[in-house]
């Protein structure tokens, strides 16, 4: 149990964090959600369910992670740094699980309680693909058909994905409505699901969504910050000055910061793609440049016009490329716990090369805005200073883009 | 009594169901198309909202959004539309319909009050359950009934919790499922209709996928009213510049089946 004053006991029954998140879905979906909310409590205090999910996290998905000190890449600031300043960093290996990225972790939860609610068939939504080869791949491991929901456009761009998705058997549906990038696939997967709630469980890929979503996603990828906290103390005997993430839906940040909420000296900051510039409009920063909202099932901050009509997001980062936030991410904007920084396209590219370059990791692009980060607060802060950068996923998936906008052939 | 207690009220007298139509705003000439709507004999206007998202409706209404939008249709256009509707038909009642985002925009409290202001007599927002009526209550305060819905998955248990405030009518959404695509069986919908009728004295509308006038009747027989959209859409889409007489002449079929007389059955 949490203190009373705690930051770590939302969200409240009704699934709000502050005024953020709720359950607003269509009639249809509501006995499902309520159903999926008494699920999840149960197996929570379900020992048996526990012990699944950590078997399959430690030999299924490669778990604990890595902490890594990253010597180079905190020599390459301290260089740069004025006398006594450049902070230690330190990488939470993320990219190293099996498919590549934090996704499976939510991935290995959903489908725990899909089964245990009798529940035959899988959907998902995907924008660049990795919630859609991470759902796969838990379908796959399952035996459950599973059909994915893909934006036309982004099928067209992410084709490595789109074979690997099929390779495991899922069907991936093009989604021709709207922008068809990854908002659509989410209104499609929903659509599918009003249709079909007897028989189908909806996984969906960030902690965003209607409630009990932004919290189960957040606990089962909490595991990231449990062994960061863990592994930290064993290493440097205390624990992080500050964390970093990239921010999208917010799924590999909230994971990291929830398990040190708590602590007042951890400093936390969140990652958003500013794509061409905040100023430009083609961005997907949903808290530096947009307002609260309500989209697909929770109130949050979302990108829109002053009527409520969304609009599209930009990054250069697919996996990035939302107009909305996780709710508990737009309440810890608000109470200021976390701090939430705009980084560009250009900024996050060129972290991705001096990641490549210093650490020999192939980060991927929604992981190198958390590190572009880096080029601003590791100067400033003290060499016995620690901070903790999520590396949440790999950048094989992005090299075809690194090169385009490299200007190189491949 | 209301405007919409009096539709109701009225076509009980006349033994028939109400019809209620449904139309997305800035999609055509919508004033005209409203002006259809009504002389072919609809006795409740449901305007939809448009929105960029719209996650609950089926490709023909999807598209009807997409279009009023790209035309540049703005919540002030919808109200403004109307506001003219009920300086020109003072008598039929007319639902806003949407999604919450643009609903609640910039404050519930601000937009019922403009709701409100343009004469607008009940809304139905389908991304807003019971669980979060607190978005609602501004609604009620402006005199615009929240009309809730009820599905094939409200069972016994929940049916307590949406019927917790709603007003204006019941709309039973018959199929699980999105708009415009199919239609329930009618005897299912004939024991939903009476599930819902022991339950609550707010008339049920039925709607979803219905689209002959046959099945507007046979529907007609069992509940208050019947919901048709995605077919009106289908006419506004297939007849461009000429949406309006086309919309009229089936509007003028769906009436015509309803009006014949009701059994009494119970």
């Amino acid at each position: 149990m949490n203190a009373p004053n705690s930051l770590r006991n939302l969200p409240d029954e009704h699934g709000h964090f502050g005024q953020f998140g709720g359950r607003y879905v269509a009639e249809t979906l509501m006995p499902l959600i309520l159903d999926l909310e008494r699920e999840y409590r149960a197996a929570k205090v379900d020992p048996a369910f526990k012990t699944q999910f950590d078997g399959l996290m430690k030999h299924y998905v490669g778990r604990p992670s890595p902490l890594y000190f990253a010597e180079r890449l905190t020599q390459h600031y301290r260089e740069g740094a004025a006398a006594g300043r450049g902070a230690k960093i330190y990488f939470k290996r993320e990219e190293l699980n099996h498919t590549g990225a934090h996704k499976i972790n939510n991935c290995i939860g959903q489908i725990l309680l899909a089964i245990r609610m009798g529940k035959t068939r899988i959907i998902a939504e995907t924008g660049a693909g990795q919630h859609g080869v991470a759902t796969a791949t838990v379908a796959a491991r399952f035996g459950l058909p599973c059909t994915i929901f893909m934006g036309a456009k982004d099928i067209e761009r992410q084709q490595p994905n789109v074979f690997r998705m099929k390779l495991l058997g899922a069907e991936v549906r093009p989604v021709t409505s709207g922008s068809q990038s990854l908002k659509d696939a989410m209104n499609e997967a929903l659509r599918d699901w009003v249709a079909t709630v007897h028989d189908t469980f909806y996984i969906i890929g960030t902690a965003a969504g209607p409630h009990p979503y932004p919290e189960l996603v957040r606990d089962f990828q909490s595991v990231i910050g449990t062994e960061s906290r863990a592994q930290m103390l064993e290493a440097e005997g205390r624990l992080p000055d500050l964390l970093l993430a990239a921010v999208g839906g917010g799924s590999n940040a909230i994971g990291l910061f929830h398990p040190f909420l708590d602590d007042p000296d951890v400093a936390m900051i969140g990652v958003e793609a500013a794509g061409r510039g905040i100023d430009s409009g083609e961005h997907a920063a949903s808290l530096t440049g947009g307002a609260p909202g309500i989209l697909h099932g929770n109130k949050t901050y979302l990108l829109q016009d002053e009527d409520g009509q969304i609009t599209e997001a930009h990054s250069i980062s697919a996996g990035l490329d939302y107009p909305g936030i996780g709710p508990e991410h737009s309440w810890l904007h608000e109470s200021g716990r976390v701090e939430y920084v705009p980084i560009t396209d250009q900024q996050a590219l060129d972290a991705f090369q001096l990641c490549c370059k210093l650490e020999g990791i192939i980060p991927a692009l929604e992981s190198s805005h958390a590190l572009a980060a880096l080029e601003t607060k590791a100067r400033e802060m003290n060499a016995d200073q620690i901070i903790l950068v999520n590396v949440s996923g790999r950048g094989d998936k992005d090299i075809y883009t690194v090169a385009q906008a490299m200007g190189a052939e491949i | 009594m209301t405007r919409l207690a009096t539709a109701f009220t009225n076509a009980r007298a006349q033994s028939r169901a109400a019809l209620v139509t449904f139309v997305t705003a800035g999609d055509g000439d919508t004033a005209a198309i409203l002006d259809a709507l009504v002389e072919g004999g609809a006795d409740v206007i449901e305007l939809g909202m448009p929105f960029t998202d719209p996650m609950a409706d089926g490709p023909a209404i999807q598209a009807a959004n997409l279009r009023s939008l790209a035309s540049g249709t703005r919540t002030s256009d919808v109200l403004a539309i109307a506001a003219a509707f009920r300086h020109r038909h003072p008598e039929t009642p007319l639902v806003l319909m949407g999604y919450a985002n643009t609903m609640t925009r910039p404050t519930p409290a601000a937009f019922a009050k403009s709701a409100a202001d343009a004469g607008v007599d009940g809304a139905i927002i389908v991304d807003i359950p019971p669980e979060e009526a607190q978005e609602l209550v501004p609604f009620g305060e402006h005199g615009i009934a929240v009309i809730r819905l009820a599905t094939p998955t409200t069972d016994a248990a929940r049916l307590p919790a949406v019927l917790e405030g709603a007003s204006g009518f019941l709309y039973y959404v018959s199929v699980a499922g999105i708009t415009g695509l199919q239609q329930a069986a009618q005897d299912s919908i004939e024991s939903a209709v009476a599930r819902l009728k022991a339950a609550t004295d707010l008339p049920v509308a039925v709607g979803f996928g219905v689209r002959t006038p046959e099945q507007a009747a046979a529907i007609g027989r069992v509940a208050d009213g019947v919901v048709v959209g995605s077919a009106i859409i289908d006419q506004i889409a297939q007849h461009g510049e000429d949406a309006p007489a086309a919309v009229r002449a089936y509007i003028e079929s769906l009436s015509a089946a309803l009006a014949a007389p009701k059994e009494h059955a119970a």
